[in-house]
């Protein structure tokens, strides 16, 4: 155990990226539970007015504040490390990154037919 | 202040050097996962965005044979499933034994009444016959009215690329369908060692990480419901 003490760094010192545990109440779930039913609510019942373009758009809008949500609290992305943040970022980021690109290779190769 | 003895559990282990250290470690790794599962999905997401632009038409018309009820009832399946599970965290953490034991019961019964209705949504489309292949039915499609539907007819050839709407349908609601199975598995391992009392000591690792696949799953659902069930209606019907 004497090996430990060397190692122990209560100050958080050595690698300050580390974050403090943190622990999300079951109050704050009730919340993010609530938010998301509400929005599930409103995503449907935008479903049934005619908005054109519109629709989708809302649509994905609204899936997307849910997907945060349930990132940021239910999976406590916003209280871990710079670490765990930027490769959650990275991914979804990658993942926009290729969707555009290959979109821009359909798109392109059929100029005039879309 | 070498008094200060640092509290080692038994499920720390010796290559890391702080308990946080290993915690953090685990976190990174289930993520580097959940991120090629982003990409697995995200294949079948742009699949669906590109035939979507093509054959808009046959997906409208497809998409409105999809119940939103159903849709929407199991999206409240999944939301109460993640706010469980996310509870069952906060209880192993607290080490409360019991409640961490009911949470992950709850969280495996919305599961089930969400893989249940996914049933009933199957076996009605298999009743139609759209499901794509030798035996698909385009019927409905090319003469609605016959079937007391106010949709749009198609003609012939767009009516056939309603099976792509339906082949990306089962594909990724079945895909989405086996992660749920596989996740009701490892719940039923998880509720088996959480009622020895594995998590409630202060290991929560394995707790932690199924709920990250947990959310995972529920999020790939928040996109698929709104794409699949409700950005192709319209007021009319």
């Amino acid at each position: 155990m004497s090996e430990h003490h060397e190692y122990h760094d209560p100050a958080n010192v050595t690698n300050p990226e580390h974050a403090e545990h943190h622990i999300v109440t079951p109050l704050q779930y009730s919340f993010v539970f609530l938010t998301l039913l509400v929005f599930t609510g409103v995503t449907v019942g935008a479903a049934y007015v005619e908005l054109g373009v519109l629709n989708p758009i809302i649509a994905l809008a609204i899936a997307s504040f849910k997907a945060v949500v349930v990132i940021l609290f239910f999976m406590h992305v916003k209280y871990q490390s710079r670490l765990i943040k930027i490769t959650v970022g990275a991914g979804f980021f990658t993942f926009l990154a290729l969707v555009t690109m290959t979109l821009l290779d359909y798109i392109s190769r059929a100029w005039g037919l879309w | 202040m070498h008094e200060d003895h640092h509290e080692v559990l038994p499920q720390h282990l010796h290559h890391f050097a702080t308990e946080e250290q290993q915690r953090e470690t685990g976190t990174f790794g289930m993520w580097l996962f959940l991120l090629t599962e982003i990409m697995f999905f995200g294949g079948l997401f742009f699949a669906y965005l590109l035939f979507r632009n093509w054959y808009y038409d046959a997906f409208v018309a497809a998409s409105n044979q999809l119940s939103i009820p159903l849709g929407a009832f199991n999206t409240v399946m999944l939301i109460s499933s993640g706010f469980c599970m996310a509870v069952g965290v906060w209880a192993a953490e607290v080490r409360k034994q019991s409640l961490l034991v009911i949470m992950l019961i709850l969280t495996t019964f919305f599961g089930l009444v969400f893989i249940g209705v996914k049933y009933v949504e199957y076996k009605e489309k298999w009743e139609l016959h759209h499901i794509p292949g030798a035996h698909f039915d385009v019927s409905q499609f090319e003469n609605p009215a016959a079937y007391g539907l106010k949709e749009k007819p198609l003609a012939p050839d767009m009516a056939e690329k309603t099976q792509v709407f339906f082949f990306l349908y089962f594909a990724m609601t079945g895909m989405h369908a086996l992660h749920m199975i596989i996740g009701v598995g490892l719940l039923v391992w998880l509720i088996l060692r959480a009622r020895r009392g594995a998590f409630s000591s202060g290991y929560v690792a394995p707790i932690e990480n199924f709920g990250l696949y947990w959310h995972f799953v529920d999020i790939v659902w928040l996109f698929l419901f709104p794409l699949l069930y409700l950005i192709n209606r319209h007021p009319l019907h």
